[in-house]
């Protein structure tokens, strides 16, 4: 923070941070503790399994940041997830390189992010339907193109970052993670610095929230649009890169499973902020970890269904607005038009 | 003034601008010269506003050239405009709410260090830079949503003046303005003109026009009238020229015989979106056959006390009574079955549902009462008969009552909601802003209506931000300033200069 | 929010008619010839002759009595779940829990079927039909209400409740509803809960049509229709005109997953006869391509209905005779969706002067606050 002016910038971060970030975050230190000190194993999976069910969160609530900051609602995330996934794993079937397979990912999320852009600002179609063609088209594609037998060749494997990664607890969770989870926090923090300390950022705000004030400054609204929603379906798309090249290594169809969806109310509780989306995607990963780990130990006796209904339950409740309400871009949801 | 000596800074040739189905600018001239304020006048819709888009780049013209200090552009866009030094102050203020001014100042010419990163610093130094020159006192740190509307008017200015404009479009820029406040921007004008900027000063207000302007150019309907100085023109004058015929600018209405109270307001207090509170404790009453005026510069509580009064906005504390019942929790129907009619203030919001044919919009308010429907089931054809007699009465010009009411014009959707206001027993009328953004025609027309169920006995609350609408209709006028009601004064009281102290809170 | 802008009156000559009428299926019909031509060219790509492949899906939906009952079979749910999209977008509602509701509607409807014995067929039928019915309305008004009264999006709501109402249904099909034997299923509902078929026609197809002129009714002459869409036009004039909109937000998501769970009922009555997970799934999106398709109009819906229900009745002959992937509908019926939404590049096409409505315009943020 260089400035009063910059204070000002973040000062709705700041506050969220305050008032939430500060109490969750002593409690999640004393809880893991707690934890690490009876129960090592479980409390190291734990927390492991936390941060890679949170990866495909964050990215995703980070694409739809970027679009619905700029003033374009995208429901289409779930499908540029799924068709990203399927391509890149595509590409590694046939290439057998990781790199240009998670390229091939990333470029699918984009290309489908610049079909949301020709249709929320060029044909000036409803958002929230040109989201959902986008889901239907990949579900379509996905199961067309699909065949069963296609054997994977590898997935991208664990870096462990030196001596960081020997640290009890804190170094098997937070140094020893494959690249895509490493990128989806770096991105966590250029996505904020970007936002908030560049022209960009502060042309992107001016756009989802004013179009209008900035046209009249002579920003070309609709070119940034077509830019940062593709910039945003190539962040989907690594999340699509994540699914079948880093978690599961193969594809099935349908594999996002809502994530898209999920994401989109990380982002809400998120504050439309990187650094709470990315709180926000820890603690639905959390849930989703619990989950795994209420199933997987069969210590309580409740049906897995309702188990497996948590992420969804919370993605409601967080809606609903149950934890707190927040402003979205004023000008999202709208195409903008010159007159 | 002499302005053959001057130098002409900014030249438009036969200016015309089409859009399908209207010409909003037809070979127009205009000559703006160096340190002068120029003031263009013309009533809503005459083209002003298409005029200067055009000289903002915002619009491309049909036809016609534009020369800036003797060179010829083309304006592709606002920045080919701000490259020419031409500022704009729109009527509606053209700032990010969530951005403090020195990010909005800088938006689009943005101050950047080595790597791209924003210096803020620099910027917040500009600003505090350009308000001592010009005196133009505002905080670069401050948000814009937190600054009174005056305040941000000085943010626009800096914009322009941190472009390095010298010439400044000024888009009505009073309307959100007391007198007083009008009267320090003038004075912010000619610093701004002594300092070499020249001005173009949009309004449709004549007498700011002879406080302030160097020349006066009149428009109507698209085309130039003419040009004169302000020493050769009169209020009446202006007025003929903008409208083309002799204006009776006062209404004329008999005195009023106020019968029995139809609106006591006891100590209401009202809430806004944010929860802050807006309306603090107003009471007043309305009698029937009266029309009570309420003024004061918008944003003062009018809007939210006028919803809680036809019930969209629910009462923190006080009552309120119509014709005797205690409305103060009633739900806007039960209010409207107590022949309350309401123009609501902004019409395409509120008033009427523009994928609807004209005809749905007339029974807005009554479609589930005999005879437009009987027993839950719509009668269409009760509905366009009563729709094609509105019409024909109320003079509004369409096709066809199935038309979309989207197609009218400003008055005539103005018109379809007070002939459905009206078009069933009224005991109290609450009109908010009847005739704002509307062709005088039909300005006259509204005006004539209100004093019409006046005169039948009809209580009326007027609410306006614009004084002469108040002071022509009133025959008491209410001053509402931050929530509170200053003073009512009889219409024989109340002068331009005492209103104009009370809606900026002053007493003495 | 302008939901399909064009509520114009009755017109008076029958050129006026037929050109109106031209007006409003020209785009759906170019949406339908564009979406068939890429799907073309999809299948070219594939390898695959597009001409076999058509004309195989042709044959196996309509080339005989078998053919075209089986067509109607699949079109009767997408009746109902297009008319449950099309009825919630007349409100302003996007409800894409279609799916959810109906999985809701459909279990009920066969546990009303197979637990409720000894009641006649006049009785039993009807009763497991509407409870069912009932059941995905109440189940579609959570989301109701928490757009009315908290401000969450639909959205995203109904695509949660879906992914709930898949666990639930998942339980009670493998727990407290569970069939004897190792399938995770409820009971063959009783005898005297089917909806018979005559000959290859199945009721079931007719009680939606009845359906769809009822809501047709409902919405353009009744003061009740008239409520809704004046909410999914302009919610604040309508609150200014005195309409409770939050009451009607909640009403218009139950009417809209009343028929979503009806669907689920008929299908679970006249079709499958009992609940299996994995029942349907993929309708809630049929329903918004339908809806769409039949510009939110609920008696084009029926039309629109049996198109995508003759593309999925052919597609296992055309899975079987051109050795096509029947995933291709699925493909062809997202680019239908497209096309009919992009409408200005269907009018560019056909070089038709634009209504002045926008057609469906749901977005406007997700509305918190």
């Amino acid at each position: 923070m260089t400035s009063n002016v910059a204070l000002a910038n973040n000062r709705s971060w700041l506050d969220f941070l305050r008032k939430t970030g500060v109490w969750v975050g002593i409690l999640v230190v004393v809880a893991a503790i707690y934890g690490y000190t009876t129960e090592p194993q479980v409390t190291t999976s734990m927390l492991a399994s936390t941060l890679r069910q949170s990866t495909p969160l964050v990215l995703g609530a980070l694409c739809g940041l970027l679009g619905e900051r700029s003033g374009v609602i995208n429901i289409g995330i779930e499908g540029q997830m799924l068709l990203s996934a399927f391509v890149g794993f595509l590409a590694n079937v046939y290439t057998g390189n990781l790199f240009i397979a998670v390229a091939a990912g990333v470029l699918t999320g984009a290309l489908l992010g610049g079909l949301l852009a020709f249709m929320s600002v060029t044909l000036k179609m409803d958002q929230i339907i040109g989201g959902t063609v986008i889901n239907i088209l990949a579900l379509g594609l996905t199961g067309f193109f699909y065949q069963t037998g296609l054997t994977t060749q590898g997935k991208l494997q664990p870096i462990a970052l030196g001596p960081l990664a020997d640290l009890p607890l804190v170094g098997p969770v937070l140094f020893e993670n494959p690249p895509i989870t490493y990128l989806a926090i770096i991105l966590v923090f250029i996505m904020h610095y970007m936002l908030f300390y560049t022209r960009w950022g502060l042309r992107t705000r001016a756009i989802g929230e004013h179009p209008r004030a900035a046209d009249t400054v002579g920003i070309n609204v609709n070119r940034m649009r077509y830019i940062n929603v593709s910039i945003a379906g190539g962040i989907a798309g690594l999340a699509g890169a994540f699914l079948t090249l880093e978690a599961v290594g193969s594809f099935e169809r349908a594999m996002t499973n809502g994530r898209g969806f999920v994401a989109l109310a990380v982002m809400i509780f998120g504050k439309y902020m990187p650094f709470g989306v990315w709180g926000s995607a820890l603690l639905f990963g959390f849930a989703t970890a619990l989950q795994t780990q209420l199933q997987f130990s069969g210590t309580i006796q409740i049906p897995h269904q309702f188990i497996g209904m948590l992420p969804y339950v919370l993605t409601i409740v967080v809606l609903a607005g149950f934890v707190g309400r927040t402003r979205p871009p004023a000008a999202e949801g709208q195409p903008y038009e010159t007159e | 003034m002499n302005n053959a000596d001057k130098q002409v800074v900014l030249e438009a040739h036969g200016i015309s601008k089409h859009f399908p189905g209207v010409i909003a600018n037809n070979n127009v001239d205009l000559t703006l010269h160096k340190g002068e304020i120029l003031a263009l006048l013309g009533e809503n819709g005459a083209g002003k506003s298409t005029l200067m888009n055009v000289l903002y780049g915002l619009y491309h013209p049909t036809e016609g050239e534009i020369w800036i200090k003797g060179e010829k552009v083309h304006l592709q866009s606002p920045r080919d405009a701000i490259d020419h030094g031409i500022g704009m102050v729109h009527q509606h203020f053209q700032l990010v709410p969530v951005m403090t001014v020195a990010e909005n100042v800088i938006l689009g010419s943005e101050v950047t260090t080595a790597g791209g990163r924003l210096n803020m610093r620099q910027a917040a130094r500009q600003v505090n830079e350009l308000s001592q020159k010009y005196g133009l006192a505002v905080d670069p740190s401050a948000m814009i949503e937190d600054l009174p509307v005056g305040i941000q008017q000085r943010v626009e200015i800096i914009k322009a003046l941190y472009r390095q404009a010298d010439i400044l479009i000024l888009d009505e820029p009073t309307a959100v303005l007391t007198p007083q406040e009008a009267n320090e921007l003038f004075h912010i004008m000619r610093e701004l003109t002594a300092q070499g900027v020249s001005i173009i000063f949009i309004t449709h207000k004549l007498k700011e026009v002879l406080a302030v302007a160097d020349q006066i150019a009149v428009l109507r309907r698209g085309e130039m009238v003419g040009t004169v100085l302000p020493s050769e023109a009169t209020e009446a004058s202006l007025a003929e020229m903008m409208v083309g015929r002799n204006v009776i600018l006062q209404v004329e209405k008999s005195a009023a015989h106020p019968g029995d109270v139809i609106l006591k307001v006891e100590d209401l207090a009202v809430l806004d979106d944010r929860k802050t509170s807006v309306v603090n404790g107003v009471s007043l009453e309305v009698r029937a056959g009266e029309v009570l005026g309420i003024a004061g510069v918008q944003g003062n509580g009018q809007r939210e006390l006028v919803e809680a009064l036809t019930g969209i906005r629910s009462v923190a504390s006080g009552h309120f009574f119509i014709q005797g019942h205690d409305a103060t929790h009633y739900t806007p129907r039960q209010i409207t079955m107590l022949e309350v009619a309401h123009i609501p203030e902004d019409r395409e919001k509120h008033g009427l549902v523009m994928a609807y044919p004209i005809e749905d919009n007339t029974v807005l308010n009554q479609y589930y009462v005999q005879p437009y429907s009987h027993n839950s089931i719509v009668d269409r054809g009760a509905i366009r008969s009563h729709a094609n007699a509105l019409v024909k009465e109320f003079d509004v010009r369409t096709s066809s009552v199935t038309a979309l009411a989207s197609t009218l014009s400003g008055g005539n959707k103005q018109k379809v909601i007070v002939a459905r206001e009206f078009s069933k027993p009224v005991k109290l009328l609450i009109a908010a802003q009847p005739t704002r953004g509307i062709d005088v025609g039909s300005i006259e027309f509204i005006h004539k209506q209100i004093i019409k169920q006046r005169d039948n006995g009809v209580a009326v609350l007027l609410v306006s931000a614009e004084l002469d609408e108040i002071m022509s209709l009133s025959d008491r006028i209410a001053v509402m300033f931050e929530g509170h009601i200053m003073a009512t004064l009889p219409i024989a009281e109340a002068t331009r200069e005492k209103l104009g102290l009370l809606m900026a809170g002053s007493h003495s | 929010m302008a939901i399909q802008a064009s509520e114009k009156g009755p017109t008076s000559s029958f050129g006026e008619r037929l050109a109106s009428f031209w007006r409003s299926a020209s785009v759906p019909i170019m949406a339908i010839l564009l979406a068939a031509l890429i799907g073309a060219i999809i299948l070219l790509l594939s390898g695959a002759n597009p001409i076999d492949a058509y004309a195989a899906l042709f044959k196996g939906s309509f080339s005989n009595a078998r053919a075209i009952g089986r067509t109607l079979e699949k079109a009767t749910p997408l009746i109902l779940g297009g008319l449950a999209v099309a009825f919630a977008f007349k409100g302003g509602l996007f409800n894409i829990g279609g799916q959810g509701q109906l999985l809701i509607g459909a279990i009920v409807s066969a546990a009303i079927g197979f637990g409720l014995g000894g009641l006649p067929f006049i009785i039993h039928m009807p009763l497991a039909l509407i409870g069912g019915a009932i059941a995905g309305a109440l189940y579609a008004s959570i989301a109701g209400a928490l757009k009315a009264y908290t401000g969450a999006h639909e959205v995203i709501t109904t695509i949660m409740l879906n992914f709930v109402a898949i666990n639930i249904t998942d339980f009670l099909a493998n727990g407290p509803w569970k069939d004897e034997g190792i399938v995770a299923r409820t009971p063959a509902i009783l005898e005297t809960a089917a909806i018979p078929k005559l000959d290859n026609i199945p009721l079931g197809f007719f009680i939606a049509v009845a359906v769809a002129i009822i809501i047709w009714y409902l919405l353009f002459r009744t003061t009740l229709g008239f409520e809704i869409r004046t909410v999914g036009l302009n919610p604040n004039a309508a609150k200014y005109s005195g309409i409770l909109v939050a009451r009607l937000t909640v009403l218009t998501m139950a009417i809209s997953g009343f028929l979503a769970g009806l669907g689920g009922s008929i299908e679970t009555l006249g079709v499958v006869g009992r609940f299996q997970p994995g029942f349907n799934v993929g309708l809630g999106f049929d329903g918004i391509t339908i809806a769409l398709l039949a510009r939110t109009h609920p008696l084009a819906v029926i039309p629109a209905a049996i198109l995508i229900g003759a593309m999925q009745a052919g597609s296992s002959q055309m899975q079987f005779d051109a050795k096509v992937s029947f995933e291709i509908i699925d493909v062809i019926q997202a680019l239908i969706l497209f096309f009919v939404s992009a409408e200005m590049i269907v009018r560019w096409i056909l070089r038709i002067r634009a209504d002045g409505d926008g057609g469906v315009r749901l977005s406007s943020g997700w509305g918190q606050g």
